[in-house]
């Protein structure tokens, strides 16, 4: 990571206030550049999810630049003249939700090839494609399953090969992991790793473990609550490939505390209490 | 188990022969137990005990058969009446297929209309819902003054009847999509289209075939209270009409026997339902997935 690398996603004061007059979001600046991982790190409230749907152009900012490649995201200012060009999965964005989202009636590989079916890729090239995130995911076994028949770490493997089946340049995962077992979790996040590291993926990761942030991120942006706004960031200094060594490393802990107490000061408690 | 201890001197390969014995009672139970036989098993023998009460008390009273007939009665008639009986049956099965495709196709056509626009469903639903609580009988003379062919309109009153039941699941079950998903299609920008075919059609049929289960067995209530208004007007061929005419000739059994067949019609019709409910979501859908 160098710090020559041009930014691939970039936020300008941008500002949430749903209609309810939820204040969701502080203006908030954040440059995430080419090739880094960034987790955004906070309590529940803090305005992650919101951040990472308006960077997808799920949701439109109240105010502020939302900025993808240096092209203005749709919806926010200066998206006008770029017409219904939402979201940008013509710029290479992907999009893990919390949970798996899969149809129920469509076979693992429909499932997967679903993005593509969408955008009108040729069936061939399609199911070639498919057949290769498949196996980047472990599940080549498993294209004529139905997602019921899969555990819940498998079906988020197949949530995770749709996402890679557009070859995005950009990944926004919206806590994942955060509904599987810790044993399921440190593996997906450890074949994520691979994943970001073969293909030069950028990543925005939403999490509240703190030992998931550190294990995974180049960068965690720290954030607080009512309203959300980044509070703290912290690099993670340690080189990779991680592997479990690194989970039980000073390092490691060292990152984990301080974030701890990041955290807490983030919750608006007073770490010097709270930890004792 | 103290038998299984090894200072115990009991032949071993007699102890692993019962138990082999006792794993397999276990597994696999005895054939009357098994759930797709006791579910056939358990109606049956209701219904022979049923038959049999009701033959023994018409047989001990000497009840005459002009009030009620014995069931060993109502069998014979219905095999000697057979070719006047299977004649009219056909007839009201046709009214009732008529109706139940015409009723399916219109109910789908407008639950459509009303997802792709909320002032159409607004402004429309009352009178769906008007057209469900509107008692058939009391319609179904004017239909059939106004429609000359006796076909078209027994089929007409039959698809009223038998309409409600797929308009409002079929509606419901195009707006239940999974958010998730929903949020998924529009970040990969689908078009309307795409959305409907890929998504709100496939998350919409175990609505729509629930909707189809209820609307079968009313195509047919609709299709027997239409001939009966037709039949007191002197047309009619079904099985109402046959009722009709044995009530004003008092012949009680075969009454009992064109009851027996329209009886016989609509749980056909709901196992023919329940069938493609199966085979189309068996798969994938909680409500048809085997509970082991």
């Amino acid at each position: 990571m160098t710090e020559a690398a041009r930014p691939a996603v970039e936020l300008l004061s941008v500002d949430k206030t749903y209609p309810n007059r939820t204040h969701a979001l502080a203006p908030v600046n954040l440059t995430v550049r080419e090739g880094e991982f960034v987790t955004l790190l906070g309590p529940s409230g803090c305005g992650k999810s919101t951040l990472l749907k308006m960077v997808a152009g799920l949701l439109a900012p109240s105010a502020g630049r939302i900025a993808l490649w240096g092209e203005p995201v749709a919806g926010t200012l200066g998206a006008e003249r770029a017409g219904d060009q939402a979201a940008g999965s013509a710029r290479g964005l992907s999009f893990v939700f919390q949970e798996a989202t899969l149809m129920p009636w469509a076979r693992v590989q429909a499932n997967v090839r679903l993005p593509l079916d969408l955008a009108g890729v040729p069936r061939t090239e399609a199911d070639a494609r498919v057949q290769e995130a498949l196996k980047t995911v472990g599940l080549q076994k498993f294209a004529d399953s139905l997602p019921r028949e899969l555990s819940g770490g498998m079906q988020m493997r197949v949530s995770i090969a749709r996402s890679l089946v557009t070859r995005p340049a950009l990944l926004l995962m919206d806590e994942p992991f955060g509904a599987l077992d810790e044993i399921t979790r440190n593996r997906l996040d450890s074949d994520l790793l691979d994943l970001w590291r073969a293909n030069g993926l950028t990543v925005i990761f939403v999490t509240h473990s703190i030992y998931e942030a550190v294990y995974l991120s180049t960068r965690v942006v720290m954030m607080a609550a009512r309203p959300g706004r980044v509070v703290d960031q912290v690099m993670i200094d340690e080189p990779y490939p991680r592997d479990a060594t690194f989970r039980v490393s000073t390092g490691f802990s060292g990152y984990a505390r301080r974030l701890q107490e990041s955290l807490l000061h983030a919750s608006g408690l007073n770490p010097d209490t709270a930890l004792a | 188990m103290s038998a299984l201890n090894p200072a115990n001197p009991v032949n071993p390969v007699n102890l692993v022969t019962a138990g082999t014995v006792m794993a397999e009672r276990a597994a696999r139970p005895p054939w009357f137990a098994r759930p797709q036989v006791a579910r056939v098993l358990w109606p049956v023998l209701v219904a022979l005990v049923l038959l049999g009460a009701w033959q023994g008390l018409v047989t001990v009273f000497e009840v005459p058969v002009f009030l009620v007939p014995s069931p060993v009665r109502v069998a014979q008639v219905l095999v000697a009446d057979w070719g006047l009986l299977s004649g009219a049956l056909l007839n009201t099965l046709k009214i009732t297929l008529l109706a139940f495709a015409c009723a399916t196709i219109a109910g789908t056509l407008i639950a459509f209309a009303f997802v792709q626009s909320r002032v159409v469903e607004t402004a429309l639903f009352p009178y769906a819902v008007l057209l469900q609580v509107t008692p058939i009988v009391a319609i179904a003379p004017l239909i059939i003054i106004w429609v000359k062919e006796p076909t078209v309109s027994l089929v007409l009153c039959a698809t009223i009847v038998a309409l409600f039941p797929i308009i409002s699941n079929t509606t419901l079950g195009l707006r239940s999509v999974n958010p998730g998903l929903a949020s998924y299609f529009r970040l990969q920008r689908a078009t309307r289209a795409q959305t409907l075919l890929r998504l709100r059609i496939p998350s919409a049929l175990p609505y729509f075939f629930g909707g189809m289960r209820i609307s079968s067995g009313l195509a047919l209530i609709g299709a027997v209270v239409a001939e009966f208004v037709a039949g007191t007007g002197g047309t009619g061929t079904g099985l109402a009409y046959q009722i009709l005419q044995a009530g004003y000739q008092l012949n009680i059994p075969r009454m009992f026997a064109a009851l027996l067949l329209i009886t016989l019609t609509g749980v056909l019709l709901f196992a023919l339902m329940a069938g493609l409910s199966k085979w189309a979501l068996g798969g994938w859908h909680d409500s048809e997935v085997g509970h082991e």
